[in-house]
């Protein structure tokens, strides 16, 4: 009793030691933010006289407003069309089970530990003859490819796992293969697609490479593309930077509080199925 | 369900026909992922063994060298640092947070269920929720001259080591280490603390009872049982160290000098600064296998046998 009672504890200082540490550099972000613009502040010393505007000047230099409307086209464009794909593949994948599959799925599964600095190169001279460099397209549709390995991946694993039964009933009640497929798997795969979605609208937004690489202009970036040029052009103002890192962090961090429940179950299937 | 499934596999037409849907029907379910995944991943890879061939600055005629640009990656002092730099990120990226998460794990193993492991599910899962480039900038001004850990530092009596962590030759590569593995840390932690209550209690008891202590366990039972899950953190973290960029671009550059930079930030400058498509190909290509050739065996080593 003694012996597990001294565990618990020593489990809870250690828990709130870690808490700890994964969240100084946030506060360390935040009180630095608060210093007056072009001072060099030292750590944590919470300055005499807070200057909250820089948060306005950092939302005014950095253009948030139009930052957050780029990523989320940038979403919008990645995220519907990355699931629509993936479920139709994993449907004729896992359940319909075409003959080749294996050699398919084999195919998709060779992309999922590829490294995106791989095929940067490349990719940039692809999109360039395409004439998509400096457009949003240019980060879309490389994005949908690059993320058809684990969607189809985890789409056909929700799949595979459909009991043939259901398939064979609504067939016996006269649904072809589309409403089978629409009316019966797609609401069916609702959890599975959820996920799936939270996953991929992190990546997208978080995606800083193919930002750098494809699209001059930083107000056509992801979000996390357009912090490297906000670090590139503000970076000696060390309290405007940290005000503007944090405004660019709120976006997720906030959709992250609200559906944190889905989003840590998203991210521990992601990486046990990955 | 997964009773079906072996009975199925042999009468795979049969079982299609019985869907009346001809294979080539299926075919076009998935074509369109074929297709975007075919234009924007296959073909570059092509190309990149393709362009890995040839001496080319991107714009004029290209030139055919066999492997002299492989000879160049593996032989040219600079290049090879990054491959072995990648490596050495490895100790940071994967083995801390994995043996970190390990220890931390199975002591909060049997609080797992209290509301203040509830909340840290949640604080440790930010590191992975935010940009890496923020983790980047964030850490850059913590490990500054005047930042929080040199703070720290002075403050218990060690003011005699403070300095720029990553400005200096010889920490700048464990200080963007110490910012991979924070961002990691959480990840693998709560991976493994999942995979731990999947463990059946009685195992712990029965260990107790012949007298084993909290080391024993976790040898014994908890470490073997967790094979699967330490598998998947071993393969996310070796990855996303041979695979740096993000962070090492916004907190050092590669620099000072070379002591920090990777393959990717190499290919990066080797392709788009200094026009040199044919090395820069040559490096992604070892990149590319060397991610493979690490990745499998460690899925193959970590594979749950038992099922």
């Amino acid at each position: 009793m003694i012996v597990g009672r001294g565990e618990t504890w020593s489990g809870r200082v250690l828990l709130v030691l870690l808490m700890a540490a994964t969240l100084m550099p946030f506060a360390s972000l935040f009180v630095t933010a608060l210093h007056p613009p072009g001072s060099y502040p030292s750590g944590l010393d919470w300055p005499a006289d807070p200057h909250w505007g820089n948060f306005v000047a950092a939302f005014q230099a950095a253009r948030m407003g139009e930052l957050v409307k780029s990523s989320t086209l940038i979403v919008l464009g990645v995220v519907p069309v990355s699931l629509l794909l993936a479920t139709l593949a994993g449907f004729a994948i896992g359940h319909l089970r075409i003959a080749g599959r294996n050699v398919v799925f084999l195919t998709f599964v060779l992309g999922l530990t590829l490294p995106f600095e791989g095929i940067i190169t490349p990719l940039y001279y692809q999109v360039r003859d395409m004439g998509l460099l400096n457009t949003r397209w240019a980060i879309i549709l490389p994005l949908i490819g690059l993320f058809m390995p684990f969607a189809v991946f985890w789409m056909r694993a929700h799949f595979v796992n459909m009991p043939d039964e259901l398939s064979e009933s609504a067939r016996m009640d006269g649904a072809n293969l589309w409403q089978l497929f629409w009316r019966i798997h797609v609401p069916l795969a609702m959890p599975a697609l959820s996920s799936l979605a939270i996953l991929l609208f992190l990546w997208t937004w978080n995606q800083f490479l193919l930002a750098i690489v494809l699209v001059d202009d930083p107000l056509k970036r992801t979000m996390s593309g357009a912090l490297g040029a906000f670090q590139g052009q503000w970076g000696t103002d060390i309290p405007l930077l940290c005000a503007g890192s944090l405004l660019i962090l709120t976006p997720t961090l906030a959709i992250f509080l609200i559906f944190q429940r889905r989003f840590v179950t998203a991210l521990l299937q992601g990486s046990l199925k990955g | 369900m997964a009773r079906r499934t072996p009975k199925t596999r042999g009468t795979v037409p049969a079982r299609a026909a019985g869907l009346r849907t001809p294979s080539w029907v299926g075919w076009l379910f998935v074509a369109p992922a074929l297709a975007v995944y075919a234009v924007f991943v296959l073909r570059p890879i092509v190309l990149t063994f393709q362009y890995s061939v040839y001496r080319w600055d991107g714009i004029g005629s290209s030139t055919w060298v066999g492997l002299g640009n492989y000879g160049k990656v593996f032989t040219d002092p600079d290049l090879f640092a990054t491959i072995l730099n990648a490596v050495k990120l490895i100790v940071f990226f994967s083995l801390i947070p994995v043996v970190l998460g390990l220890v931390i794990a199975s002591t909060i193993r049997r609080i797992a269920a209290s509301r203040l492991a509830l909340a840290a599910r949640t604080v440790l899962f930010l590191p992975q929720v935010i940009p890496l480039v923020a983790a980047g900038i964030t850490w850059s001004w913590l490990l500054s001259s005047t930042g929080l850990v040199n703070q720290l530092l002075s403050h218990i009596g060690l003011g005699g080591v403070t300095r720029a962590w990553l400005g200096d030759f010889s920490t700048a590569l464990p200080a963007v280490g110490v910012i991979g593995a924070w961002v990691l840390l959480g990840l693998c932690t709560i991976l493994l603390l999942s995979g731990m209550s999947k463990i059946d209690p009685a195992l712990y008891e029965a260990a107790r009872m012949d007298g084993a202590g909290p080391i024993r366990e976790f040898v014994s039972i908890t470490v073997p049982s967790l094979r699967q899950e330490i598998g998947v953190c071993v393969t996310v973290t070796v990855i996303a160290a041979l695979a740096s960029f993000d962070i090492v671009y916004v907190a050092t550059q590669g620099g000072p000098g070379n002591a920090t930079m990777v393959p990717g930030l190499e290919i990066y400058y080797l392709a788009f600064s200094e026009r040199q498509v044919g090395t820069a190909s040559a490096l992604a290509v070892v990149l590319m296998v060397l991610v493979i050739v690490v990745a499998i065996p460690i899925q193959w080593l970590t594979k749950d046998r038992t099922s």
